[in-house]
């Protein structure tokens, strides 16, 4: 796929142009961080080259410069990814209260090591740090989604319950 | 029980819609300042209050923003640090998420003391659900007369934005949390210019935390006066504590400023005590940043005098014996817990948001982290401890932004009152292997 055969959905078109209006018109960049997000919800969850470049035409800037900064920041991912990102909070009061043990429940009830995507291509688990949610550790987050005080049996259902749903995980 | 003044409310069902904030005295205070009072009236009450950055910093609010520059014809912005990151912190996640009026209220006021047209709430990106509560609440008070022009026919206008990071501590730093806002990567500016002269887009700018600026709202209540008659010295007011660990009720507490450190651990009223009957080992007071202090220095200070939930009391006897209040992450360890582990989960922290401008941060946090996998894979030596030690001190007071100090105490404050925890990886590796594993120690299955 070219940067030429990608656009944007007309609803997300019209978000775009929200976002923009919040900023003076000679500031628009400032709305780069918000439209990465926007394209990775709309094209499959992460940012390919040529979504990348498509975010630049749109807010005039170089290629470059998109890339230095999705490159930065953690939520964006650069890579194909599972139907749905299971993020696994590892810092300190997650850590104390099991978190290292809810990686392992994980990758042996998804039969794939933490990183890779499962085989149905449906979760892929990701190890982060703090998410902000110390006093209900231990906890992943899964789109926008906190799961919080994690059991064995929460996390089964919770599997159970996404396979069924089967959409993809998405923050916007 | 301790005096509130920001959740007096969170309980109330739809505290979080504007017909419910308001019927608990919601908006009262934006009112007063629009129609009684003037811009530097209400820098003047934030003055009294003696209320100070509730961030981490603990600078002095009203002092913060008498700093702003005022140039003729200059655009001026009030930005609002929510990019709560901190380990430990969750305070803000959870008063945006339960009084999202309360925050959008203390934008308001801060913005007509500051004399700011277009503000920004800047969260950080994980929390994306917390931003789509607080734009359905801005468009409330849109619908309202809250935002926009001539807000309550006071002839001031207002644009509120929510602009949402995406994955990066170090944007916790105002100029990273700037620069981040302008569409960059979030490197720390060199300072100064500050902000206050030179911020966003260049223009003045005043950044402050969420807590900090929803502590506007009760301080116009009661008055900056009354204000700082709660809590201790110059710990003036009330602070939000994130209580995590290994304590039987973690939670978000507000706490009248001078609480005694022993009573908010074990009182009922908050933590509880600690978890399964067993013993308190050590206490991160502040979040990950500051020192942690072993059971016996978080207790009482080296004077024997009971340590206070204070600024000062905290930071009684420096770095040897004290340590921080912080942004109030309060993190509680078992006797079961292993220091160097969680230092570890710290020292990974640290070098996965390390910004990679300063090279005493990029490669000391890399280092630091390096050298203690060596200790929890047994593989360690004496000399790793000095090794350890001489890293952090070649990181702290050497980078442009507070990050690798951060970094940086956290190691040295373990080494200081734990160094014989390290010498027991290195001696008796094999006896470590099997501890911290919380599910195995509470004998639940893996």
């Amino acid at each position: 796929m070219t940067t030429a055969d990608i656009t944007f959905s007309e609803e997300a078109q019209q978000k775009v142009k929200d976002i923009l209006s919040q900023y003076p018109a000679d500031k628009s960049k400032s709305a780069l961080l918000p439209l990465l997000h926007l394209a990775q919800a709309e094209f499959d969850g992460w940012l390919s080259v040529p979504v990348m470049d498509y975010v630049a035409t749109i807010l005039n800037i170089k290629p470059i410069e998109v890339y230095e900064v999705a490159t930065f920041y953690s939520m964006y991912n650069l890579a194909p990814v599972g139907q749905y990102l299971i993020e696994v909070c590892q810092t300190s009061s997650c850590w104390m209260c099991g978190a290292e043990d809810i990686l392992k429940y994980l990758e042996k009830k998804l039969g794939v090591p933490t990183g890779e995507i499962s085989n149905d291509g449906m979760f892929q688990v990701k190890k982060v740090e703090c998410l902000g949610s110390c006093g209900t550790a231990p906890m992943f987050q899964i789109g926008d989604k906190f799961y919080e005080n994690l059991t064995f049996e929460k996390i089964d259902t919770i599997l159970d319950e996404l396979r069924k749903e089967n959409k993809r995980s998405r923050y916007v | 029980m301790s005096k509130k003044l920001l959740l007096t409310y969170d309980h109330i069902e739809g505290i979080n819609t504007l017909e419910v904030y308001k019927k608990h005295n919601g908006y009262k205070a934006l009112e007063k300042a629009l129609k009684s009072m003037k811009p530097e009236e209400v820098v003047e009450e934030v003055k009294k209050s003696g209320l100070r950055g509730r961030g981490g910093a603990g600078f002095p609010t009203g002092m913060k923003w008498s700093f702003l520059a005022k140039p003729e014809g200059v655009p001026r912005h009030l930005v609002c640090n929510a990019d709560e990151s901190e380990p430990g912190t969750f305070k803000d996640r959870y008063l945006m998420e339960r009084i999202p009026h309360l925050l959008i209220e203390g934008m308001i006021i801060s913005s007509y003391a500051l004399g700011a047209n277009t503000s920004y709430i800047y969260v950080r990106g994980e929390y994306y659900y917390v931003i789509k509560i607080l734009q359905k609440a801005i468009q409330e008070a849109y619908a309202a007369g809250l935002l926009g022009k001539n807000i309550l026919g006071s002839g001031f206008d207002l644009d509120l934005y929510v602009q949402p990071g995406a994955g990066a501590y170090i944007c916790g730093e105002e100029t990273a949390l700037l620069e981040s806002l302008e569409g960059k990567r979030g490197n720390p500016r060199i300072k100064p210019p500050f902000p206050a002269v030179a911020g966003l887009w260049g223009r003045p700018t005043v950044v402050n935390n969420v807590e900090t600026i929803a502590a506007v709202v009760p301080i116009l209540n009661i008055s900056g006066e009354e204000y700082a008659k709660i809590g201790i010295g110059k710990s003036t007011g009330t602070k939000l504590i994130s209580a995590s660990g290994h304590i039987n009720k973690p939670g978000v507490y507000e706490i009248e400023l001078g609480v005694p450190v022993e009573e908010f651990i074990f009182s009922d009223a908050y933590c509880g005590g600690i978890r399964n009957g067993k013993k308190l080992k050590a206490v991160v007071a502040g979040g990950s940043s500051v020192p942690i202090l072993p059971a016996d220095l978080i207790l009482k200070t080296a004077k024997g005098e009971n340590r206070l939930m204070t600024y000062e009391s905290l930071s009684d006897g420096g770095f040897a014996t004290g340590t921080m209040l912080g942004s109030g992450g309060f993190i509680v360890m078992d006797e079961d817990t292993s220091i160097v582990k969680n230092l570890f989960t710290f020292a990974r922290f640290y070098r996965h948001e390390s910004c990679g401008q300063c090279s005493p941060c990029r490669e000391g946090t890399s280092w630091m982290e390096k050298i203690l996998q060596k200790f929890i894979d047994g593989k360690a030596s004496m000399k790793d401890i000095d090794l350890l030690w001489d890293v952090q001190s070649k990181i702290e007071g050497k980078t442009i932004c507070p990050l690798g100090d951060a970094a940086a105490w956290p190691v040295a404050a373990a080494i200081r009152h734990f160094r014989h925890e390290f010498e027991e990886y290195v001696n008796h590796p094999e006896s470590i292997q099997e501890v911290q594993h919380y599910y195995r120690l509470n004998n639940i299955p893996v």
